[in-house]
């Protein structure tokens, strides 16, 4: 038959332990916020200057910066102007226009996606979002869509 | 005094001082056997003389790396090109690191075939373990310090596939990059981890698997231990003299590829330029890179990425906890189906790399 007393010693015991775990979490939970990077690094915008009217020539595409992510602003074969994020919805790597293919293509996994964003081949589990480009006298405009 | 005279008496005023003896008896004492599988016996030790060679180069390296965005790059230029012997250093630092992961490949390998995991050495399997992640953990931490294009776009992707982790995956992302992007944080992160965090985990884990090595001796194959006669030879000085012939034969390769294939530096990062054609992580990541083109985007109703990297996952988990599952090796009988399994993971695993090492993209 199981017959533990709760002597003075098991109390001690169970103290000791319970200080020990409330001391280690005193300890690590300020280690783990400290290591989380505080907010505020995101650059959040709505809207850029992407390129200057006839930077681009047709069939031809550039990548530039929206906030701190790089975008690919595309000058179709239409001559037609489009623009996505250049950050692939696989595993991050920036995408690149394929002048030969027509399509945005993933260098790292081979992801391809056309010119609406929408995913041809690969691995990529979504679309890539795209952009409203507008011009406004000689600049290019790139902003969110609502 | 001559010199036995003072290394005679530096021995006993130890002996007497340190009480030195249990130590000394498993040193003395201890045999290793000798059968037709011996030489796997050789890489565990290898690889042990790869990484001191990892620390005192890494500790030179220090003497000029700056790990800043602005400075990395710059910095690693100046020891490759402005510092005497500066070229050596950096690779023989960057092929070490290299040869240490591929001996501590076959280290693993040779110990699975063999099923040297087996009661009694379960723990030993297990810091084994834990050593090789911490061995590729090291590994891609300082992939990333020379801050060149190959690197800062394999640690993208390496980091987005700790994001990609259900539930916590955001989290370890955030943590392990130092913010949202790859970035001057996640340098500070990497070196720091590369150079302190990661060396004392696998100073400790080190230290027990030494240690269990020494107390519990080598395994011997299951097919050798029934045999009649049996051969062995004394871990010292005989085992420890052929162990340092074969640190003697690596340094002798790692001579001839850092002096006749120089560690490159390759391309400063610019953030905001296409990932190039022809991107591929370190060759020993290339297999789950290579598996990773192949999972489509889609699986039922989950992300292709997620099912791949939970796979990894799982892989990870069985390799840790083998000395449990295999239930043969711990009746001591050996099965065929394990063996073949082991013998499709490495053939896979070379195929996927070799693959990935050939593959440059296609647009």
């Amino acid at each position: 038959m199981y017959d533990k007393k709760f002597t003075r010693k098991v109390f001690l015991n169970y103290i000791i332990g319970i200080s020990s775990v409330a001391l280690f979490s005193s300890i690590a939970l300020p280690v783990l916020i400290y290591i989380t990077p505080p907010k505020g690094d995101d650059i959040d915008i709505s809207k850029v200057t992407a390129a200057k009217v006839g930077d681009l020539l047709p069939n031809s595409a550039k990548i530039f910066r929206f906030g701190n992510k790089p975008a690919i602003l595309i000058n179709t074969a239409k001559g037609i102007l489009k623009a996505f994020t250049a950050v692939c919805t696989h595993l991050n790597c920036t995408v690149q226009y394929s002048p030969e293919a027509g399509h945005i293509w993933c260098a790292c996994h081979n992801g391809r996606f056309d010119l609406n964003g929408k995913v041809i081949s690969g691995p990529p589990p979504r679309p890539l979002e795209e952009y409203n480009v507008n011009v406004a006298g000689e600049d290019i405009i790139v902003s969110k869509k609502d | 005094m001559d010199a036995p005279k003072i290394k005679d008496r530096l021995i006993k005023w130890v002996e007497e001082n340190y009480h030195i003896e249990p130590f000394k008896d498993i040193v003395i004492k201890k045999q290793v056997p000798l059968h037709e599988y011996s030489a796997w016996y050789y890489f565990g030790g290898i690889t042990l003389f790869l990484f001191i060679i990892q620390i005192i180069t890494g500790i030179l390296l220090l003497f000029y790396y700056k790990p800043t965005e602005g400075a990395a790059f710059e910095s690693v230029r100046f020891i490759m090109t402005k510092v005497e012997f500066g070229w050596l250093i950096r690779s023989v630092h960057a092929w070490s690191a290299n040869l240490m992961i591929f001996t501590v490949f076959i280290h693993i390998f040779s110990t699975f075939f063999l099923r040297s995991y087996r009661p009694p050495r379960e723990l030993t399997w297990i810091t084994g373990v834990f050593l090789f992640f911490m061995t590729l953990g090291i590994g891609f931490t300082g992939y990333l310090l020379p801050w060149n294009e190959l690197s800062f776009f394999a640690t993208k992707v390496g980091t987005q596939i700790a994001g990609s982790v259900p539930y916590v995956g955001g989290f370890l992302r955030t943590i392990l990059r130092g913010g949202e992007e790859v970035s001057d944080a996640t340098l500070g992160r990497f070196f720091a981890c590369h150079i302190i965090v990661l060396p004392l985990c696998i100073f400790a884990v080190l230290g027990l698997h030494l240690a269990f090595v020494q107390l519990q001796g080598m395994s011997e194959p299951l097919s050798v231990k029934d045999r009649q006669e049996k051969k062995s030879i004394p871990f010292f000085p005989n085992f420890l003299l052929r162990d340092i012939l074969a640190w003697m034969l690596a340094l002798g390769v790692l001579a001839s590829l850092a002096v006749y294939l120089p560690a490159e530096l390759g391309k400063k990062v610019d953030p905001f330029v296409s990932t190039p054609a022809g991107i591929k992580p370190e060759w020993y990541f290339l297999w789950m890179f290579q598996t990773l083109k192949l999972i489509p985007s889609k699986i039922f109703i989950f992300d292709g990425e997620v099912i791949g990297i939970l796979g990894f996952g799982v892989m990870g988990f069985i390799l840790l906890i083998l000395p449990f599952i295999d239930i043969w090796s711990r009746k001591e009988k050996k099965n065929l189906f394990l063996t073949l399994l082991g013998i499709f993971m490495l053939i896979f695993m070379i195929f996927m790399t070799v693959w990935g090492l050939i593959d440059k993209g296609r647009q």
